[in-house]
C-alpha cells in the first residue's frame, strides 16, 4: 500500500469514460512518473487524484484513509501540492507575492519555507519583485513547483513541468524536482518526455488507454525492450 | 503676459479644476466596475443606480442630521453621513448577490446571463430609488460654498480672470485620492486584498492555492458598494442629485473602465481622467482663450467650441469607439486586479 | 407551422383579456392597446432576432426604435422650402464633407501602418480639418435654417412622401446605425457591443433633441399625414353617417373605432409578414448556423464559420425590424416626440417581452409583446387601485398615504425588473419555449 495512491479509477468528461480502471500510487521520498502515448489519460488521472474529476468508481487513499470525496483545497490542507500544465502561475503577481498565495491556506509565518524555495531556485530570488508573467517558460515554472511548494506538501503533484520548455531547461529542472524528492517529499507528475523522465523515476506507470499496461520501476522499465520498442522509440 | 497668464485662469477654472473633482468621480465609478469584472467577470450594469442608491441613503441621513441641527464645520454634513450610506449599500448589494448572482454563479452562467441579470437588477434599484426618494432634483449640499472665490482670486492676482474653488471640488479630490490610497494598499499590501488579486488573474490556480471564492466574491462586493456610494455622493454634492443621472454616467464610467483595461484598477482610474478632461476640452468654448492669445483683429465671433456641451456625453462614447477600434484591450491592457 | 394546444390557448387567453377590456372599459381602449401589442410584438421580434437567433445582447433598442421615428418624420412631412433655400446648400456640404472626413481619417489610418506613433497624429489631423471644415460650412446653414419661421417651422423638413414609406426608411435608418455600432464592437467581448449599444442609443437620442434644424428638437413635429382616414372627414361624410346609424353605432364613436381598426389591419399585416419571415429563416440552413454559432461558438469558428460576420448580419438584420416598429409607432402616434424615447420604455420593456415570452421562439416573442404591453398599461390602474386601498385605513391627507399613491407609477419600473429577474430565474426558457430542432 503505497502513501497516496489511486486504485482503479474509472472517470471521464461527461460522456465517454478516459481511465478504465487504473490504478497509480507514490511512496515519500520516491519519484513516480506517468508516462504513455496521447489520449492515454495521464492528466486525466492526475486531476482525479487531485479530486478536479469526479470518479465514478474506485478510490483515493492517502495514508490509508480514503479522501475520494474530498474537494482540490481541502487535499491542499491534507498536505498534496499540484502544479497544473497550463495557466500554473499568477501572471500579474510579482514571484514573491506567488509564492505567498501558495501559502494561503497557512496561517504561521512562511518566512522559513519561501527561503528554501529561494534556496532551491536562486534565479526566483533575483527576481522576486518582477511579475510572473515577465518571466521565461522555465522560470515561470520554476514559480509555478515553488508555489505549491509553500504549502510544505507531503506530495507534490506535477502535470507535465516540462512542456515547451528546451532540453537544457528540462535537465535543470529534472535535478531540481530529485532534490525536492530528496527533502521527502513524494512526487508524482506526468511526463511527455519519457525516456529522460524514466531515467530520473524511482517507480513508473506505462498508461494505455486509461489502464496500466506496465508498471515497475524505472530503471526496469526502460531495460524492459517492448517498453522500449512501443513507447520510447527504441 | 498678462493676457497669457489670464488666458492660463481661464483655462484652470473651467477645465482643470471641474475636470480634477469630475475625473476623481469617475474614477472612484469606473474602480467599481473594474473591481466586479475582475472578480466577477460580468460588466455592472447596475453599478450606476448601486451609485444613485448610496447616495439617496447618504442624503436621507443628512437631511435628518441637518434637522437635529449636526454640521460638519466648513464641510458639507454628507460626509458624516457617508458611512451610513456605504454600509446600505453593502447591504443592498450582498442580499442581491446572495439572492441574484450567486445563484449564476453556481451555474456557471456566460457573462451575457450576467448583463442581462445586471440590467434587470439596475431596473429593480432604479423603482426602489424612484419610489423612495421620487424622481425630482435633491440639493443636499451645505458649509461653506467656496474655497476661493473669483473675486479673491482678482483681488490677490490682479488679473482680470478669476479662479474658483468650490469646497466640494476640494472635498471630492481628497476623498478620492483618500479611498483610491486605501483601495491600493489594501490590494497590494494585505493577504485578503492579495487574494483577490490572485482570484482575478487565475481563478483555478486560486482555488487550488485554497483561496475561498465566497470570501472573495464578497469583499468585492463590499469595495464596490462603498466606492460607488463615495463617487455617488462626491458627484451628487458637486452637481446636484436627480436619479436619472446616474444611469447616464453609466456611459463615460464603462468607457472609462475600458480605456484603462478593464479589471486593471490603475487603468480605471487613469480612464476616469481621460474621460474627464475630454469632456470639457471637447466641449469648452475657447472664445475667451483665443481672444487673450491673438491681437484683438484677429479675435474670433463663434465660441471656438468643438462640440456642443449638449453632446458632453457622446464624448466617451467616442472615446470609447476609438479604444474598441484601436486597441480593445484598453491603453494599459487590462483583466488584472 | 405546427402549434401545441397549450400555445393557441395562451393566445386565446391574451385575445380574451383585449376583449374583455373591450367591454369592460370600452372598445376604444381596447383597440389602442391593440394597436400598440402589434407594434411592442414586432419590436420583440428584432430583439429575439438577435438575442434569441444569436446571442447578442443588444442594450440600445430605444436609439434604433427612435431613428425608425425620425424616419417617419422625415418622410412624411413637406419639406420646407424658405429653410432648403437658406441652409440647404451649407447642410448638404456639411454631410458631404462628414462622409469624405471618414472616408479620408479610414485612408489615413490604412496608409500609415508603419509609421508607429506618428499614425495616430496623422490620422487626427486628417480627422480634424475635415471636422473644421464640416463645421465651417454647417453652423452658418442651420443657424439660417433655424430662424426660418422658428415658431411653426425652423428645420429643413421633409420629402412630403406617404408616410408608410417611412416603414421601410425606418428599418435602413436603423440598419445603417446597427451596422456602423456593429462593425464597431462585435468580434470584442459581449459587453463591448451592450456597452456600444447602450452609448449609440444615447447619442441618438441626444441628437434628436438638439438638432432643431433637422428634428425640430424638443418643440416636436406634430400633426404628421396619417396613411388612414381622420375622423373628422369621417364624421362629415354623408356615406359614413348613414352606415354608422345603419349599425346602429354613435357616428364618432364608430369613426374612432374605424381608424383604429384601419390601423390594427396595416400593422397585423406587417407583424405577418415579419413572423413569416422571422419563422423561414429560423428554419433555414442560416437559421440553423446561426443558432450553431450561438450555442457554441468556439466549435462553429473552428468549422470555418466566420462568426463575426454572421453576428453582424443578425444584428442589422434585428435592429431593422426594431427601426420598423419605431417608425410605424411614429405614425400612430401622429407626432415625433424625442423626448418620449426612454430607455425604460423602449429597451428595457422590449427585453421584458423576449424573455417572459420564451427567447428563440419568434411565436413567444409575439405573445411577450402582447402580454408585457398589456400589463404595462392596465399595471397603472390597477396600482393605483391596490396603493388606494392598501393605504384606506390611513388618514386623508397621511404623508405616508399621499408619498405611496404619488410613486405608484415607480412601481412598474420595480415590478418589471423583478419580472425579469424572476423569469430568468425561474422559467428561463418563456412562456413558449424555443423549440429544439
Amino acid at each position: 500500500m503505497s502513501f497516496l495512491v489511486g486504485e482503479n479509477m474509472v472517470c471521464g468528461y461527461g460522456g465517454a469514460d478516459i481511465l478504465h480502471g487504473c490504478t497509480v500510487g507514490v511512496d515519500p521520498g520516491e519519484i513516480a512518473v506517468v508516462v504513455g502515448p496521447n489520449g492515454a489519460g495521464k492528466s486525466t488521472a492526475m486531476k482525479a487524484m487531485f479530486g478536479m474529476l469526479d470518479l465514478k468508481e474506485g478510490q483515493v487513499l492517502l495514508e490509508g484513509e480514503d479522501i475520494t470525496g474530498l474537494k482540490p483545497q481541502e487535499r491542499v490542507l491534507r498536505g498534496m501540492g499540484f502544479v497544473p500544465q497550463n495557466h500554473n502561475v499568477f501572471t500579474g503577481m510579482t514571484v514573491e507575492e506567488n509564492l505567498e498565495m501558495g501559502a494561503f491556506i497557512r496561517r504561521d509565518d512562511i518566512a522559513a519555507t519561501m527561503e528554501q524555495v529561494y534556496g532551491l531556485f536562486p534565479i526566483l530570488k533575483e527576481k522576486r519583485k518582477q511579475p510572473a508573467g515577465e518571466l521565461s517558460g522555465g522560470q515561470r515554472q520554476q514559480v509555478a513547483v515553488g508555489r505549491a511548494l509553500m504549502t510544505q506538501p507531503k506530495i507534490l503533484m506535477l502535470d507535465e513541468p516540462t512542456a515547451g520548455v528546451s532540453p537544457i531547461v528540462m535537465d535543470e529542472l529534472f535535478d531540481r524536482i530529485i532534490e525536492v524528492a530528496q527533502t521527502g517529499i513524494a512526487i508524482l507528475m506526468v511526463e511527455q518526455n519519457a525516456k529522460q523522465a524514466l531515467n530520473i523515476a524511482d517507480r513508473g506507470f506505462v498508461l494505455v488507454q486509461g489502464r496500466n499496461a506496465y508498471t515497475d520501476t524505472g530503471a526496469a522499465l526502460m531495460a524492459d525492450p517492448e517498453v522500449r520498442r512501443a513507447f520510447l522509440g527504441g | 503676459m498678462t493676457d497669457f497668464l489670464n488666458a492660463l485662469v481661464i483655462l484652470a477654472n473651467f477645465i482643470l479644476v471641474p475636470g480634477l473633482a469630475y475625473g476623481s468621480q469617475l474614477a472612484l465609478g469606473a474602480l467599481g466596475v473594474t473591481l466586479v469584472y475582475g472578480v466577477l467577470r460580468f460588466s455592472n450594469f447596475a453599478h450606476g443606480e448601486t451609485m444613485a442608491f448610496g447616495t439617496m441613503l447618504v442624503i436621507l441621513v443628512t437631511w435628518m442630521l441637518q434637522g437635529a441641527g449636526a454640521s460638519f464645520g466648513p464641510l458639507p454634513t454628507a460626509l458624516l453621513a457617508l458611512p451610513i450610506g456605504i454600509a446600505g449599500a453593502v447591504v443592498l448589494c450582498l442580499v442581491t448577490d446572495r439572492l441574484v448572482y450567486r445563484y449564476y454563479r453556481r451555474q456557471r452562467a456566460s457573462s451575457v446571463i450576467y448583463l442581462i441579470v445586471s440590467v434587470g437588477v439596475m431596473f429593480v434599484y432604479n423603482g426602489l430609488i424612484r419610489f423612495v426618494i421620487g424622481p425630482r432634483d435633491q440639493n443636499f449640499t451645505d458649509g461653506q460654498r467656496f474655497i476661493m472665490k473669483a473675486r479673491e482670486f482678482k483681488n490677490m492676482t490682479g488679473l482680470n480672470e478669476g479662479l474658483a474653488i468650490k469646497t466640494t471640488q476640494a472635498v471630492t479630490l481628497g476623498t478620492a485620492v483618500v479611498t483610491v490610497g486605501i483601495v491600493f494598499w489594501f490590494l497590494n499590501k494585505t493577504r485578503t486584498g492579495k487574494s483577490m488579486r490572485a482570484f482575478s488573474d487565475n481563478e483555478d490556480l486560486a482555488l487550488l492555492s485554497g483561496i475561498n471564492p465566497d470570501r472573495v466574491v464578497m469583499i468585492a462586493w463590499i469595495m464596490t458598494a462603498a466606492l460607488a456610494t463615495i463617487a455617488g455622493t462626491l458627484y451628487g454634492l458637486d452637481k446636484s442629485f436627480k436619479p436619472f443621472v446616474y444611469l447616464q454616467l453609466l456611459l463615460p464610467i464603462f468607457a472609462a473602465a475600458i480605456v484603462g483595461g478593464v479589471g486593471n484598477p490603475l487603468g480605471a482610474i487613469a480612464g476616469g481622467f481621460v474621460i474627464a478632461f475630454s469632456e470639457l476640452f471637447v466641449t469648452f468654448a475657447y472664445k475667451r482663450v483665443v481672444t487673450y492669445m491673438v491681437p484683438e483683429s484677429m479675435a474670433p465671433e463663434g465660441l471656438v467650441q468643438i462640440l456642443s456641451t449638449d453632446y458632453k456625453f457622446a464624448v466617451s462614447f467616442m472615446i470609447l469607439v476609438i479604444v474598441l477600434l484601436v486597441k480593445p484591450t484598453g491603453i494599459f491592457s487590462g483583466k488584472s486586479l | 407551422m405546427t402549434m401545441s394546444g397549450r400555445n393557441i390557448g395562451l393566445f386565446a387567453l391574451m385575445a380574451l383579456l383585449l376583449m374583455s377590456v373591450g367591454f369592460i372599459q370600452s372598445w376604444d381602449v381596447s383597440l389602442t392597446l391593440l394597436n400598440l401589442c402589434i407594434i411592442s410584438a414586432i419590436m420583440a421580434l428584432g430583439v429575439n432576432i438577435q438575442w434569441g437567433y444569436a446571442g447578442l445582447f443588444n442594450v440600445g433598442t430605444m436609439g434604433f426604435a427612435a431613428l425608425g421615428g425620425l424616419a417617419a418624420m422625415l418622410v412624411s412631412v413637406p419639406p420646407v422650402t424658405a429653410a432648403w433655400e437658406a441652409g440647404g446648400a451649407g447642410v448638404v456640404g456639411g454631410i458631404v464633407a462628414a462622409v469624405v472626413t471618414v472616408i479620408a481619417g479610414m485612408y489615413a489610418w490604412r496608409k500609415t501602418a508603419d509609421m508607429g506613433r506618428s499614425r495616430y497624429w496623422v490620422t487626427g489631423l486628417v480627422v480634424l480639418v475635415g471636422y473644421v471644415v464640416l463645421r465651417s460650412l454647417i453652423d452658418p446653414a442651420v443657424s439660417a435654417i433655424e430662424k426660418v419661421d422658428a415658431t411653426k417651422a425652423g428645420y429643413l423638413g421633409g420629402f412630403g412622401l406617404p408616410i408608410i414609406f417611412s416603414w421601410l426608411v425606418g428599418g435602413v435608418f436603423a440598419a445603417g446605425a446597427a451596422w456602423v455600432v456593429g462593425r464597431i464592437s462585435l468580434g470584442l467581448r459581449s459587453d463591448y457591443l451592450a456597452i456600444a449599444t447602450l452609448g449609440i442609443s444615447e447619442i441618438i437620442i441626444y441628437m434628436l433633441k438638439f438638432e432643431d434644424w433637422l428634428t425640430r428638437g424638443v418643440k416636436n413635429v406634430a400633426g404628421l399625414p396619417r396613411p388612414v382616414p381622420y375622423e373628422v372627414d369621417l364624421n362629415e361624410s354623408a356615406g359614413f353617417q348613414s352606415w354608422a346609424t345603419g349599425m346602429g353605432l354613435e357616428v364618432e364613436t364608430a369613426s374612432s373605432i374605424l381608424v383604429k381598426l384601419c390601423y390594427a389591419g396595416l400593422f397585423s399585416i406587417v407583424l405577418l409578414v415579419v413572423l413569416y419571415l422571422s419563422e423561414v429563416a429560423l428554419r433555414s440552413p442560416w437559421g440553423r448556423m446561426m443558432r450553431a454559432i450561438r450555442d457554441n461558438e468556439t466549435a462553429a469558428a473552428a468549422m470555418g464559420k466566420n462568426v463575426t460576420s454572421r453576428h453582424l448580419q443578425v444584428f442589422i438584420l434585428g435592429s431593422a425590424v426594431i427601426g420598423v416598429a419605431g417608425a410605424m409607432l411614429t405614425t400612430l402616434d401622429g407626432q415625433f416626440t424625442p423626448t418620449t424615447y426612454q430607455p425604460l420604455r423602449f429597451t428595457f420593456l422590449i427585453w421584458v417581452m423576449v424573455i417572459v415570452g420564451g427567447s428563440g421562439n419568434n411565436w413567444g416573442a409575439v405573445l411577450g409583446g402582447f402580454v408585457i404591453w398589456f400589463f404595462w398599461i392596465e399595471a397603472e390602474p390597477i396600482g393605483h387601485w391596490l396603493m388606494s386601498t392598501l393605504t384606506s385605513g390611513m388618514e386623508e391627507g397621511h404623508w405616508l398615504r399621499l408619498h405611496l399613491i404619488e410613486s405608484a407609477a415607480h412601481m412598474r419600473l420595480l415590478t418589471m425588473g423583478l419580472v425579469l429577474l424572476l423569469v430568468l430565474r425561474f422559467a428561463p426558457r418563456g412562456l413558449i419555449p424555443e423549440v429544439k430542432r
